[in-house]
């Protein structure tokens, strides 16, 4: 959630929102959105955050209520949630294998076809 | 007024078109989102967690054959294959498109079904009982006053921007099955001394942050008196209700701050005032319901092999004790179909399993179907000598659980698996504490219990209506859960006193597993339910349970 933290490197933020037409939930990365929260990037620096986010906000016609989330950076230097409903975002719901967690397993299984 | 039967559905599709127009003005930049989301709470469109949410009322809960049939396709055709029940009555669908809704509503239009009023600080979907027309304890049947109820409400001008939700429900039963205790307005029909139908009228009730239980506004209204009254009530808090501050703005608020009597007398000048509008044309209308909800033709022929089937088949024996509930017609049972099976999502039915209870419905149940607030599905009139047939098809595509009213029998809102609002998962905790008491073996030895579970304060899961109740809340970035002890939504409406500290997740079950084990043990007879032992005991035993470090 946005509440009570500034993006700094040791708290870093991504920027997140639900797709308008879809409505599904995705990240900001180089000024425009991926579903793939792993390729979501990572703001350390408060003023570089807030100014991507005036763009996200800017970008209603694609977009759906963006704010920044707190994240970290992974082992692989990819960002992570640090919160749960962050975490059930990127994956999907808990009840049934659908979501995110779906679209991934999909898409490396075309992946390994390829 | 408003007509949404089928064959008056010309609104429907104009609604719907509307709604295909404020969609594409919306894609094409012409509204913005603080401009659009009105709009579409106004057709029942929620942008939840990791989806929008199409919200479909179901009014009153009754369905027919052909409506289930199309909330079969729309699972199928525009989402991932299911639909939700909800503790109102409604249907949830999780996962469709904005671009596909506009067609979605098409489709339902088509058989007089639409999404409007379910959201947004308008008079909601109208409630009741879900074995009305069918209870042996009813002393009228409630759907004609809910769907004259229904009518008048939907696009009602003066009540498009109350200040906050209102929901209203109905209930004839003896018995109340509708929780109105718990409803912005709630309606008992009751005969006076003279033997004449009317209403018991209980306003102020409603769950959510600030559970208040409501509180009787007029002890018998005449039965003509019906709609100039309800607009009365809702016309006081319309000028009364708080606008300046969303959590005070619901009518339980306002008669709490202002006093019954202060709203009463308001009330009641008001309906004198609106009662002259209503010169006869409500009650032509009122009595029209009535023949549209006459009972059906109803058969007058022998139980079958019922009995045998029954001493000859356990599984079929223990369905039937639990299941089935009391009818007003000789020979019949209404079936409650649970949507509670091992490992089930609380309320939750694939496109199959509402084709299989259409046609269940239109081959042994008189082509009537209900959903009820417990969110499962209620068959209200088969004959008993159909009900083995009903049974083995039922079973066939699991959804013979016998568990009605039991322990697993949970009623559980999304929670954070789905819903925006959401401060932690219900969906889990539902599903464990059943796997929990089945494993256990303790299902029937438990008895009748109820247990709610909501995944954030707004009680969407009625947890405080639980005889225990569970709460899910973000307590610094974990899931947390309170238990309440002692609601009840049926008998004597009560609000649950929650018991003290919240649980993390992993510890809900082993806490309930302490509270179950203690009433085994305090309770004087196997009949003696949990509540009723809590009532006779107090709270201090099932505390002692909880929290064995304090006792």
């Amino acid at each position: 959630m946005s509440k009570g933290f500034t993006p700094s490197p040791a708290t870093p933020a991504v920027i997140t929102a639900n797709d308008l037409r879809m409505g599904h939930c995705v990240w900001m990365r180089d000024g425009g959105w991926t579903a793939d929260p792993r390729e979501a990037e990572l703001f350390e620096d408060e003023a570089i955050a807030e100014l991507a986010l005036l763009d996200a906000i800017a970008q209603a016609n694609v977009v759906v209520g963006p704010y920044l989330a707190e994240a970290r950076r992974g082992p692989d230097g990819r960002p992570e949630p640090t919160h749960f409903r962050e975490a059930f975002r990127r994956r999907g719901p808990s009840n049934y294998f659908h979501g995110k967690q779906a679209e991934f397993a999909q898409s490396e299984v075309e992946a390994s076809n390829v | 007024m408003f007509d949404a039967r089928p064959q008056h559905n010309e609104y429907l599709r104009h609604r719907a078109q509307q709604f295909r127009q404020q969609v594409e003005r919306r894609l094409d930049g012409s509204l913005t989102e603080d401009e659009f989301r009105p709009l579409r709470l106004m057709n029942g469109v929620y942008l939840q967690l990791h989806a929008y949410m199409l919200r479909v009322a179901i009014p009153y809960g009754t369905i027919s054959p052909d409506q289930m049939r199309t909330l079969a396709l729309l699972a199928e055709k525009w989402d991932k294959g299911y639909g939700h029940w909800t503790t109102r009555q409604n249907i949830q669908y999780n996962w469709p498109k904005l671009v596909d809704i506009p067609d979605m509503l098409d489709a339902l239009a088509d058989v007089g079904l639409h999404a409007i009023q379910t959201s947004g600080n308008t008079i909601r979907n109208v409630t009741t009982d879900a074995f009305a027309g069918a209870a042996a304890d009813e002393v009228a049947d409630p759907r004609p006053y809910a769907e004259l109820l229904r009518q008048w409400s939907t696009d009602h001008a003066e009540f498009q921007f109350l200040p906050r939700k209102f929901k209203i429900a109905v209930s004839g039963g003896k018995k109340d099955r509708a929780v109105i205790a718990a409803h912005d307005i709630g309606l008992r029909l009751v005969s006076n001394d003279r033997g004449e139908l009317g209403y018991q009228v209980w306003i102020g009730g409603g769950l959510g942050r600030t559970p208040l239980l409501g509180k009787v506004v007029r002890e018998y209204l005449p039965e003509a008196d019906l709609l100039p009254y309800i607009e009365a009530i809702i016309a006081a808090y319309n000028l009364s209700g708080r606008r300046d501050n969303k959590y005070k703005a619901r009518i339980k608020i306002t008669v709490a701050e202002r006093g019954l009597d202060v709203m009463r007398e308001e009330i009641e000048a008001e309906f004198q005032r609106r009662r002259q509008a209503f010169t006869g044309a409500d009650q032509d209308l009122l009595a029209a319901l009535k023949s549209l909800y006459a009972p059906p033709a109803f058969r007058n022929e022998p139980e079958g092999d019922y009995e045998e089937r029954r001493a000859a088949n356990p599984a079929f024996r223990s369905w039937t004790d639990t299941n089935l509930s009391a009818h007003k017609q000789e020979g019949y049972a209404s079936v409650t179909v649970t949507f509670k099976a091992p490992g089930q999502t609380p309320g939750d039915a694939s496109a199959e399993q509402m084709r299989l209870l259409a046609d269940l419905a239109e081959r042994f149940g008189h082509h009537d179907l209900r959903i009820s607030h417990e969110q499962n599905v209620v068959l209200p009139h088969v004959h008993k000598s159909d009900l083995f047939a009903v049974y083995q098809e039922l079973k066939a595509a699991g959804l013979a659980t016998a568990n009605a009213g039991l322990i697993s029998d949970i009623v559980a809102c999304p929670g954070m698996d789905y819903c925006t609002l959401a401060t932690a998962r219900s969906i889990p905790i539902a599903q464990d504490i059943a796997a929990h008491f089945r494993a256990r073996g303790l299902e029937e030895e438990i008895g009748k219990f109820n247990i709610r579970i909501s995944g954030c304060i707004n009680a969407c899961g009625h947890h405080h209506l639980g005889h225990i109740g569970i709460l899910g809340l973000d307590r610094a970035g974990v899931e947390n859960y309170q238990i309440t002890l002692g609601g009840d939504g049926y008998d004597i409406p009560a609000i649950g006193q929650r018991a003290g500290a919240g649980f993390p997740a992993e510890e809900v079950v082993p806490a309930i597993d302490r509270l179950i084990d203690a009433y085994l043990e305090l309770r004087e007879s196997p009949e003696e339910r949990f509540i009723d032992a809590y009532r006779r005991l107090g709270v201090a035993p099932f505390k002692a349970a909880l929290y064995p470090a304090d006792a």
